[in-house]
Parts: C-alpha cells; structure tokens; sequence
C-alpha cells in the first residue's frame, strides 16, 4: 500500500495523472487509516503509531502517513485536537513543491474536515475552540495559497500559458478552505469580521498574483453569506483597490453587487440593513477608488462596473433616483475625455446600463428625470445611439407610457436623437434599409404617445416635435410628417368649437394657427420626394378645416392638393387614385362656398376626363357626379349636371367600346355600363328628376343588347346582382318600391 | 584410528555461564561471519560471575596446567590484523595442573569490574569484552573458550546542552539559518529545529539532514578516517521562497547509533555529525555539517 505512495514521489507525472494517482492514494489511505484505526483499538498506542509513521525517511510519503495517523490520532481523542492539527500543518511544510504541496495540504484538509473543533462538534472541548479551527484552516489555506501562486514563477517562461491552464485547474484545491470556514458553525459575524476575512483579505492582496486574486475574491463572494458581505462591505471593498491592476476587478464586482441586489430583491425586510451600511454609498466610493488605482483599466470594466452599480441601486433603492443619477454621472466623468467609445463590447455595456432603468420603472418619464442620462448617451456612437433609442422607445410602447408635458418631450427628443437626426457621421456604412425603416416607424408610433389633454401643452409639445422633424433630412420625413399631421389634426378636433369658450379665456391655440402649422409642416414634404403623401395629408387637412368651417384654409388645401396633383402625380394609377380621393373628399365638402365649389368640382371633373384610360375616365366622371348632388345639403343639388357627367361617362363608355370592338372585345365596356347603371339607380332612387325612368330603361336595354355578345362572367354577375338588387328595392315597397315599380325592364 | 581422531578433537566440552544469566539482558550482536547472537549485557561496575563447567568427553581424562579465566577488553585494528591490545586484562586460576576425569565445574567472579568503553564495532576498529577461558596443556596446545559480552555505559543528562544555530550561505545564491534544538541527544531522542530560508536564487529539489558517523582510527600518520551516513532524512521537497521556514523532526530511534567516543585508548574516536544537504536541480549539493554529541541516557526500567 506504501509503496504506491512511495512510487509517486519519486517519478514526474503530468498535471492531470498526478491528479489520478493522487485519487487513487487517497483512497489507498483511507484504507491505511481504516487500518490504523483497528490496530490502535487492538491495543496499538496511538502516540506510539504517531512517532512510527515519522520515521519514514522520504517525506513526501511520511507526511501522508503523518496526516493519516493523525487523524486517527484526533479521532481517538488521546491529544487535543488544535494540537494535532498545529502540528500537522506546521509538518506540511516541508513540501515546497508547489504541485505534490497542494495536493498534501488538500488532503489534509479533506481528512480534518470532520475534525475541526467546530462548534456542536465532538472535538470541540475546553482546549479545543472553534478559534482554533479557524486558525488551521487560515493556516492552511494560506500556505496552500502561496504554494498556488507560486506554481505561476517556476518553469521556463514559454509555458505560461499551460501553467496558467494548470493552475486553473487546481484552484478549487484552495478554494475548498474558505469552503470549510464557510461551513463551520462557529464562524458567525463577529467571527468572520473580525478574524476570518481580514485574514484571508491579507493573504489575497499580499500574494499579489492575478490569478488568485481574481479567484479568491470571488470565492469570498461567493461562499459567504450575503449578509456577512453586506456588514462587511467597507472591508471587502477597500482591499479591492489594492489588488493588482490586470486583476479582473469589474467581473467580480459585479458579482458581489449582483448577489446583494438579489439579496436584496429576495428579502425586503434586510433593506433596512442596506440603508444602515449606506451600501450604496460605499460601493460608490469603492469602484471610484479602483477606477483610480487601475488607470489603465479598459473603458469597458469601468463601463461594467457602473452598469452593476445601476442595478444595484435600482434593486436596492428604488425610491432613490439620485442615486441612480449619481451613477451615471461618475460614469459620464469616467467617460469623458476618451471621446466616442469604439470597443463594441463597451457599447453593448453601456446599452445595458442605460436600459436597465427603462426596465426597472417601466417608465421613461422617470429616466428623463435622470439628469445625466442623455450625457451618457453622447458617449455612444451613432449607430448605438439609434439601438439606444429604440430601446427607449420599445420600452415606452411596452408600457404605454404617455408622456405628457413638453419639457420630457424635449427631453426624449434629446435622447432618441439618433433617430431623428442625421448625425453627424461620415456617411460610411449605410444603414440597412428594413431596419431604418423600421426604426422610423418606431419613432411614428411614439409620436402617438406624446398626448396631454390641455390643447395648449399639446401644441407646445407638437411644436417641439416639428422643429426636431424638421431637421430630419428627406428621408424621415415621409415617416414622422404623417403621424405628426394625425396627431395634429386629433388636437384640432378638441380644440373648443370656438365663440363657445364660457370661461372667456383667450384661447392661444386657435385652429387657425394650428392649420397655418399643417400647412408649414406638410409643405415640406414635396421636397421629398413623397407629393403622394403630401397630397394625401393635405387632403385630410382640408377635411379638418372642413369640419372647423375654415373655407379659405380648406380651400388653400386643395388648393395644395391639385397643385400637387398636377405638377408631381404623372403615373397614370396614381393619378386615379388621387383623383379617388379628391372626389370623396371634396364630396364631403360643405364649408365651400357656391365659387369655391364651382371652381374646385370643375376642376375634378377637368382631371376626370383628362385621365389617360377610357375606362378610367369613365369611372372617374360618373365619380364626378356624386360632387353635384349632396343629399344633406340643398344647395348642392344639380340634377342636371349630375345627368350631364353620367351621359359623358355613357359617351365615354361607348367610345371605349367602339376602341374595344376593333381590339380585344367588348367585355371591359360592358362592365362599364353596367357600373353606369348602378349610378342611374342611385341617383334614380334619390329622386332627382333628370334621371328619368325612360334613360334607365334604355340604358338596361342597351346592356341586355351588349349581353349577347360574348361576354364575361365577371360583367355577367354584376349586371344580374343589379337586377336582383332592382328585384328586391321593388319588394320592399314604399316611395322607394313605387319609383323601382315604374321601371320595366 | 580411533585414538588417532580423539587426539584431533578436544578432549573435553568447555562452557561459561553467567549466575544472573536467566535475568540478565541480552543484546544482540553482530559476529565476524554476518550472524547476530544475543549476547549477555554488562554496564560497568557490575559484578561478573559465573561457572565454568569442563565436561571430558567420554572416557577421556584431561590432562592440564592449570584452568583460568580472563576477563578481557581488547580493541582490534582491522588494518592491523590479529593485533589486539588489550585495555583491561583480569585473571582467575580457577584450578592447579592436575587431571580431569569427569566434570567439573568452576565459580568464578570479578567482582565490580572497571570497563570504562562501550562495546563497538565499527568499520576499521572493533572493541570487546570477552571472558577467556584457557585449559592450559603443555604438548598439544591449550583449550580455549571464549564467551562475547556487550558493556554499554549510561551518561547523565549533560548540564549545559545548547542549543545549535548558524546562519550559512552562498553570496548572492543562498542564505540559510538553521537551528537544532540541542547540541547533545541521547540516542532515543529526537531532533527538533528549522530552516529558515533567508535567500533563494537557487532552484531546489530536495533538502535532507543526515546524520553522519565518523570512524578515525590510529594515530598520526597512520590515521585512518572512516565516515559512514546512517541516516538520510528528507526535510524538504521543492524550492522553497524567502522567509519559509521548514520544521525539522528527526526521531534518532530508528537509527543504528552509539554515543559519541572521544579517543578511546588513544586508540579511536567516533563521532556524530548532522549534515543538511540542499541539492539543486542540478544535483549540485550544498552541505553544512554540525557535530553532535550522542550519550547514552539510562533508559526506563519498564521498557
């Protein structure tokens, strides 16, 4: 069984046979120590079996016979246990060698676990104190740890990195013994601040070695419970800045701060506690002084640690937003004078940072509040800038968030500037078009969550948004012009009808005003290239006067409107389709007066039969008939034009035919008449004289006649439709029933 | 033929037994021919007494001149060969020449005998007690019987035992500074001190103590001067930094040691010696080594 161990001392193994080998004495051993337990219960002295086992010469294999005798020897309680221990890991000494060294200190750590004179433990006595475990396990741990680091100065210089792989790998060797003190019982608060952490906090910074500092620290972090850290955190803190400068400082940092922040977050009822050790304020001064020491820390750690800073506050403090600003504005002073931050990593940081209290209220209004927000935010490059800011406004969608004074809104405008704004970038890297697109529709939802029931706040705040679109170069415009108009025109419709203000209070915001506003912003708009949707917008705009009964401002829209048709709408679709939209728009029209009026459905009609199609200037002039007969309004009630446009739209039809007949057949022109029909009986059955029911007759004969030509089905159903719907207006009976009766078809 | 062979062989059986034999001690003893014996145990000022018993073959009468016995302290040069000198030499007539027909048996004793050394064998010297039993014959030789015995002396505890401490080293390589706990140790003792290292610029393997024997026999030009390791204990195991400070515990039990002779006789002196060998990674060996006294301390009668 010896001789096993015998055999390891003396040959070379790699790192991870050693490993093997060591397992596997280590059960060799407890065997051994199996043994030497029923030799001393056989009437062996155990002193006796102590000395025995020193006699061995190589001490490698005397020192694990050593521990294992003295196990037994503790076990048997023939000696104090601190006295056995002592000497024990006093005797490990004499393995300098840093690798067989840890692996003994390990062991003899792993058979005194259950030995130390813990409290509650059999071996605890009157000599025996829960002192004295805790100083073995130190004792231990610290040579252990100096053996660790020193791993990392032996060897040739080029096998670095291995012995670095190496160490990682043995690190929880050492780690094990803040494990064990972790676990004692006796190991309270007072215990832990007073003797176990400025103990071990000694050994980590004296030891100066990266690796186990970074190692170390966390694992104080991470084994002892969070409240021993939370009354500790003056001593745990000041020996960060003392540690070396390539040592990882925000990773743990972070760590500590993540696990109060839970802490924090799973019971509420130790938040008192947070208060009482002004956490915050001392995290706050720890990380200043480490950015300090570390001056060539990389913006990214300083960024992380701040970023961790926020979260903890915002999990501890919640109601403290000062502190929240506080953080960001170390982190504004940390950044400044390094200018645009380039490493992408840093930026990705800062984006957390910066989201993390959208997510944490839920609300922007209370990151507006935040003074140094936005100056973090200047810190980011254009393209994270726009990142930032659809987070902002993701966040506000998610929350429905309204924000409702013109100061946040200036105030988020500031922050999502990326979006708005051409920045003032080198044009290098285009931005994808999809996610431009997408990032404008973004800014177009928001504008919808600006809204303050006082008209006059909502005008300052439609103010603010128009001058920061304005400046927003072509191609956003086609995005925010819209929204901005919509929700313009929502203010208009509250605006009170005017005359009727009780309170006799001048009102500043006059729809008047408001349009003059419209009429400023849409005008930009065929700068770009979209006089489609300016015409649109203006369109709606002339409704909106409509409905404030402002005749010249409806007028000057469609004004706008048909310049814009003539001078920028050329395909012939489009064309149509405005002039659609024309049509039902000036149908609705009723603040015109009988000139304005004139001139305008003129016009129309002009564009109708202007139009390039046959067909599409047939439909679009019996469209134009609808603009002579208003049922509501008498004064708009010209049957004879209404006939006049309808015959034109017949002549045009039949003109269409006759171009048909010579080409691809007659189907299209069929399909007309009967649409012109439909028309007849519309206006047939609003009982306007001219529309008599000889013309209906004969225009259904005249479709009856077309039928027998080879027809489509299309044109087949829709004249049948038409005659069912005459079938039926008839059944129905009444004045409507009556005129339908005296139509023979 | 008969009378031919009997006058080859002796004519009788002689032996010697010690009166407290039963009681008495017995250590082991190495012979010449490589076998150990256990041999009786006498400290000086005891009392040597015993019988001599001389058993004629039978039917054989023994003539002789005389039967004595010596009590003997030789010490024998090995590079001398068959030279002994003896130190103490004690004589008993145990009988006046005459014949012997059966057996007869002789008490003798040599009552509180001075034997000032310790029985030691060692490389090139070897000092003995032995008790000569001669049956002198005039015409055909005298019969010799010899019985071994092993005298060790107790010391007391020194007065002053220092303790060793010195500080060595190599300019600019190694500084050391080591401490044994005491100068003198009794041969059951155990060795306690450290090492501290003070400067190291040197890569280690390995530190051991060893203890060291060393033999010089003669005098003058002849001296002849033996050293033996006896022990190598292994203290260290690597390269140790700055202000470590490595435990020594050397139990001497195990070890084959006698105490300390300072010029026995003129003859001999045998001396004890605590080496401690730090050996680099280039087996280069750096050595300091310290004398220590070995005494041998009267040990419990219970054990």
């Amino acid at each position: 069984m010896l001789s096993s161990i015998r055999l390891r001392c003396s040959a070379s193994y790699g790192l991870r046979s050693y490993h093997l080998t060591n397992m596997r004495a280590f059960d060799e051993l407890r065997k051994l120590e199996i043994f030497f337990m029923e030799e001393t219960r056989r009437g062996c002295s155990v002193i006796e079996l102590y000395e025995l086992v020193q006699h061995a010469g190589n001490i490698l294999p005397r020192l694990y016979l050593l521990c294992t005798a003295g196990s037994v020897y503790i076990k048997t309680k023939e000696a104090p246990a601190k006295e056995i221990l002592k000497d024990l890991v006093e005797m490990c000494r004499g393995i300098q060698h840093p690798l067989r060294g840890l692996f003994l200190r390990s062991y003899l750590a792993q058979i005194s676990r259950d030995k130390l004179p813990d409290i509650g433990s059999e071996y605890e006595g009157d000599a025996d104190t829960v002192t004295d475990a805790v100083e073995f396990v130190l004792l231990n741990f610290t040579e252990m740890n100096k053996l660790w680091v020193r791993m990392q100065h032996q060897g040739p210089a080029r096998d670095k990195e291995r012995r670095e792989k190496e160490r990682g790998e043995l690190r929880d060797l050492v780690g094990k013994n803040l494990h064990v003190l972790s676990q004692l019982e006796g190991v309270d608060l007072d215990m832990y601040r007073d003797t176990v952490l400025p103990r071990v906090l000694e050994q980590i910074v004296n030891c100066r070695d990266e690796i186990a500092q970074y190692y170390l620290i966390d694992c104080i972090i991470q084994v002892f419970p969070d409240e021993y850290h939370l009354q500790t955190l003056d001593v745990l803190l000041g020996a960060c800045p003392q540690l070396q400068p390539s040592v990882d400082i925000m990773t743990v940092l972070s760590r500590l701060m993540e696990r109060l922040s839970n802490y924090a977050a799973l019971n509420a009822e130790v938040l008192p506690y947070f208060l009482q050790v002004e956490a915050f304020s001392k995290l706050n001064n720890a990380i200043g002084k480490v950015i300090e020491a570390q001056e060539d820390m990389p913006i990214l750690s300083a960024v992380t640690l701040y970023s961790s800073l926020l979260k903890f506050t915002l999990h501890v403090h919640p109601d403290r937003l000062d502190y929240a600003d506080q953080v960001l504005g170390s982190c504004v002073k940390q950044l400044s004078g390094k200018g645009k931050i380039n490493d992408t990593r840093a930026t990705r940081e800062i984006v957390s940072l910066l989201s993390a209290p959208l997510e944490k209220y839920n609300d922007v209004v209370i990151a507006l509040k935040l003074t140094n927000y936005p100056l973090v935010v200047e810190y980011l490059d254009n393209e994270t800038k726009r990142i930032m800011a659809t987070v902002i406004i993701r966040s506000i969608m998610k929350n429905n968030t309204l924000i409702t004074t013109a100061e946040k809104v200036e105030a988020l405008l500031e922050l999502i500037k990326g979006l708005i704004n051409d920045l003032d970038e080198p044009q290098g890297l285009e931005v994808d078009e999809d996610d431009f697109e997408e990032e404008q529709n973004s800014v177009a939802r928001l504008v919808h969550m600006l809204y303050n029931d006082d008209t006059e706040e909502m005008f300052k705040i439609i103010s603010i948004l128009k001058k920061h679109f304005l400046t927003g170069g072509p191609k956003r415009l086609k995005f925010t012009i819209p929204p901005l108009v919509v929700s313009t025109l929502k203010l208009i419709r509250r605006l009170p009808v005017e005359g009727d203000n009780p309170f006799g209070k001048e009102a500043s915001v006059t729809a008047t005003k408001i349009f003059q506003f419209l009429n400023q912003i849409i005008e930009a708009l065929p700068n770009v290239p979209s006089p489609d949707l300016a015409f649109r917008l203006y369109l709606q705009c002339a409704e909106a006067a409509n409905k404030c009964d402002e005749e010249p401002i409806a007028y000057e829209f469609f004004t706008q409107a048909y310049i814009l048709y003539e001078e920028e709408i050329s395909d012939s679709k489009a064309q149509v389709t405005a002039l659609q939209l024309i049509i039902g728009t000036l149908q609705r029209m009723h603040v015109f007066g009988v000139e304005n009026r004139d001139t305008l459905t003129h016009k129309a009609t002009g564009y109708s039969a202007k139009l390039l199609k046959k067909p599409d200037q047939c439909r679009a002039v019996y469209a134009c008939s609808h603009l002579f007969w208003l049922e509501d309004h008498e004064t708009i009630q010209d049957g004879d034009r209404v006939l006049l446009c309808l015959k034109r739209a017949l002549k045009i039809a039949n003109s269409a035919q006759q171009m048909g007949s010579n080409g691809q057949g007659s189907a299209g022109s069929v399909t007309l008449f009967i649409e012109i029909l439909n028309k007849y009986l519309y206006f047939y059955e609003k009982g306007i004289p001219q529309i008599t029911v000889e013309s209906v007759e004969s225009l259904i004969q005249l479709i009856k006649n077309e039928e027998s030509m080879p027809s489509d089905p299309y044109a087949e159903s829709l004249f049948a439709s038409t005659l069912q719907f005459m079938e039926f207006q008839k059944q129905k009976g009444g004045a409507i029933g009556d005129r339908y009766e005296e139509i023979k078809v | 033929m008969n009378y031919l062979l009997g006058a080859f062989k002796p004519a009788c059986n002689v032996s010697i037994t010690f009166s407290d034999g039963k009681n008495r001690k017995q250590v082991p003893m190495k012979k010449e021919n490589g076998q150990t014996a256990l041999v009786p145990l006498f400290h000086s000022q005891d009392t040597i007494s015993g019988k001599v018993c001389i058993d004629p073959y039978q039917g054989k009468k023994v003539e002789h001149n005389g039967v004595k016995v010596e009590l003997l302290g030789q010490i024998e040069m090995y590079f001398d060969r068959g030279n002994f000198y003896d130190f103490t030499s004690l004589v008993r007539e145990l009988d006046v020449p005459g014949e012997i027909y059966e057996r007869k048996t002789y008490p003798f004793e040599f009552p509180t005998v001075e034997m000032p050394y310790e029985t030691y064998n060692g490389v090139n010297v070897r000092l003995r007690y032995v008790l000569k039993v001669t049956v002198t014959r005039g015409y055909s030789g005298s019969i010799l019987e010899y019985q071994e015995l092993v005298v060790r002396n107790y010391a007391p505890l020194p007065d002053i035992n220092n303790s060793i401490k010195m500080e060595v080293g190599i300019e600019d390589c190694l500084h050391i500074e080591f401490e044994y706990n005491k100068s003198k140790y009794h041969l059951k003792d155990v060795i306690l001190g450290k090492i501290y290292f003070l400067l190291v610029r040197i890569k280690m393997k390995n530190m051991d103590l060893e203890i060291r024997r060393r033999e010089s026999t003669g005098a003058g030009a002849n001296t002849h001067v033996e050293t033996e390791t006896l022990a190598k204990f292994e203290l260290m195991d690597g390269t140790p930094v700055r202000g470590e400070s490595i435990p020594v515990r050397l139990f001497l039990a195990p070890y084959d040691l006698t105490p300390t002779h300072r010029n026995i006789n003129n003859k001999y002196s045998v001396k004890y010696y605590l080496n401690l060998v730090l050996v680099d990674e280039e087996d280069r060996r750096y050595f300091k080594q310290q004398e220590i006294t070995l005494y041998r301390l009267k040990e419990d009668t219970s054990s």
